[in-house]
């Protein structure tokens, strides 16, 4: 198992899916380099787990094709396309011990007992669940049914792992401890993954490569420190956090706003006035006496704060401070708010583009 | 609050007791009677197990009871091989069918006997054509007759599991449809397919109008015609035939209730999340 030989590469080319009158996918073209993990990223209805089901087989496309491996594999049926998968609701087998559920693909290949025990037990091992191999799904937590579930769909050795937003019915804790072990198993093996999720941190905290769905469209492909940082269009800005919508007047690449001359991104207006896309780690707060905006309230959330600021057009402006450094503020406090020097995304007001 | 338990905990047991033999007497008391009035020697007195022995002795009886036991067997299979596959099938592959198979399902409850029996008359003509003059036959009709019952309790079963997800999972990990259903889902509805199962037999061993107005000699036309003439053996099956019925329930409550056990040690809290070093 030595890293990233496992991998295959996956092509979905122009796939459209047409439920009725709704499309579900319009036109998705996404390519997986062999053993690298892209998450799909969008809020629910925007084609992401159409697109993993339509690659699992679950689903056909109404046009456009699946290739893996080189090979299209558009008519073949789930059984037979080599997917492991896990999904957002527990799947175990309620009947079978956790041991016969992580066997269960391997007797479906024909393979002996032994080797079928054998393999179910390293794969046991491999996320620390050894220990429970008897007992049944019903006896396991919810971190602990979803493990088994991963060590269930990589028993197969499957050519491309799919996760179905598997830490969704997780608490908090245990979604972030299976994230970044999803992340190591899927290093070490060396599977090419396709992970889809509505969470952006999740998606940023485990991809080689985010894409930002929208109504069955990829808005962006890119890796997560890229696509943190130069948001190609407002709804991908929107969903990285970058929800501080400021007016801005655009001229030569640069643009003002806030008392602040930053420059702007690919794919920014060129010149006039702007709604600027900015993240709240991106606003600076400070305290000023003839200050002409207004904190309006503070909101503490342990490491980090959040402060909304009242601006003098009466529009407000979400600022993320350090959790002590925001004591300093309290609502009503008259400030001054500007921008830390970074570039950022202007769109054209009033119309998203 | 707990003063008031303390004393409502023995009204309660008392009331408990009460209801406990009263019901008991209630349901006891026929069966009673019957096992009494058929252990009795009505024409030199004492006790005999005449009536009993004819169970088995009497050539029509024994076939009647043969012919009963076999339409229940047939029937519980016919109905499971049409019912599981199509129930299954509408729920994963074709939900908009779901209405429709339901109304046909239960429509059955809602036609008389006597309607079925006329209305199949054309029908029969062509099955006794073709398979022959057999009571055994009557497992077409009574399939359809124990579609509702049968149809109630598989539904609920198949409602209570996340049968789209169990499939998905299967079939991803490389089961065809026969495996996915065999392997998968009819063993987590199996306490469904046992009720069903039992109810038919029940429902069979308990039809009298059908077979009776179509001719044939099931175990009931066979207990009202030696009824008329010998009323201690009648009385003997009828007891036979509660008491089958009584075991198969106790077997069933006692299969589904080792499911809910091991249900119940399941769900304890013990999943505390173990992390992973």
């Amino acid at each position: 198992m030595s890293s990233n030989v496992a991998g295959v590469a996956v092509h979905l080319t122009d796939l459209t899916r047409v439920y009725g009158q709704t499309k579900a996918l319009d036109g998705l073209t996404l390519h997986i380099a062999p053993g690298e993990l892209v998450a799909l990223l969008g809020p629910s209805g925007c084609g992401k787990t159409t697109a993993l089901r339509i690659l699992a087989g679950l689903d056909e496309a109404t046009s456009g094709t699946v290739s893996v491996g080189g090979r299209d594999i558009s008519r073949v049926p789930a059984n037979k396309r080599d997917m492991g998968m896990v999904f957002q609701a527990y799947s175990l087998f309620p009947h079978l011990t956790v041991l016969e559920n992580v066997a269960f693909g391997l007797k479906m290949r024909g393979e002996g007992k032994g080797e079928r025990t054998s393999r179910a037990i390293d794969m046991l091992d491999l996320v620390g669940l050894s220990a429970h191999a008897g007992k049944y799904a019903g006896e396991l937590s919810g971190g602990q049914q979803q493990r088994v579930a991963l060590a269930r769909a990589l028993a197969i050795q499957p050519r491309v792992l799919l996760l179905d937003e598997p830490l969704s019915a997780l608490d908090a804790k245990v979604r972030v401890q299976l994230r970044d072990e999803i992340r190591r198993l899927q290093l070490e093996i060396g599977t090419t993954t396709l992970f889809v999720t509505h969470d952006q941190e999740e998606a940023l905290a485990v991809a080689d490569r985010v894409g930002v769905m929208n109504q069955g469209r990829l808005e962006q492909l890119a890796a997560p420190a890229d696509l943190y940082a130069n948001p190609a269009t407002p709804f991908v800005a929107d969903f990285v956090g970058l929800n501080n919508k400021v007016p801005a007047q655009v001229s030569g690449g640069q643009a003002q706003l806030l008392g602040t001359a930053v420059p702007t991104l690919q794919g920014s207006v060129t010149s006039g006035a702007g709604l600027a896309m900015v993240r709240p780690e991106a606003v600076m707060v400070t305290a000023d006496p003839a200050g002409t905006s207004t904190v309006s309230s503070v909101a503490f959330l342990g490491p980090i704060s959040r402060l909304y600021v009242a601006m003098p057009d009466g529009s407000v402006i979400s600022a993320q401070t350090a959790g002590s450094a925001a004591r300093a503020f309290s609502p009503g406090d008259p400030v001054t708010v500007g921008l830390e020097p970074g570039g950022v995304l202007v769109v054209s007001d009033g119309s998203p583009a | 609050m707990r003063g008031a338990r303390t004393r409502g905990a023995p009204i309660t047991g008392t009331v408990r007791a009460v209801l406990w033999v009263a019901f008991g007497l209630f349901f006891l008391f026929p069966l009673y009677a019957m096992a009494d009035f058929s252990t009795r020697d009505l024409i030199a007195g004492g006790r005999t197990l005449q009536a009993w022995t004819n169970l088995v002795t009497d050539d029509a009886l024994y076939q009647a009871i043969v012919i009963s036991l076999l339409l229940a067997a047939f029937t519980v299979a016919a109905m499971l091989v049409i019912l599981v596959p199509t129930m299954i099938w509408v729920r994963l592959r074709a939900p908009w069918a779901r209405g429709m198979v339901e109304f046909l399902c239960l429509l059955p409850l809602t036609i008389p006997a006597l309607v079925i029996v006329v209305g199949l008359r054309n029908v029969y003509l062509w099955v006794t054509y073709f398979l022959g003059e057999s009571a055994l036959t009557l497992t077409f009709v009574y399939v359809v007759l124990v579609l509702p019952f049968a149809y109630r309790a598989i539904d609920a079963s198949l409602s209570s599991i996340d049968m789209q997800t169990l499939a998905e999972a299967a079939r991803s990990l490389g089961a065809g449809w026969a495996t996915t259903i065999l392997r998968v889902l009819v063993p987590n509805i199996w306490p469904g397919i046992l009720s069903a199962a039992f109810i038919s037999i029940a429902v069979v061993l308990g039809e009298y109008t059908i077979a009776s107005l179509s001719g044939y000699q099931t175990l009931q036309v066979q207990i009202v015609a030696i009824g008329k003439s010998d009323g201690p053996t009648s009385v003997a099956a009828s007891l036979a035939v509660l008491l089958f019925g009584f075991a198969l329930l106790l077997v069933l409550s006692l299969v589904t209730r080792g499911r809910h056990a091991a249900d119940e040690t399941s769900t304890n809290p013990s999943g505390v999340e173990r992390v992973v070093a």
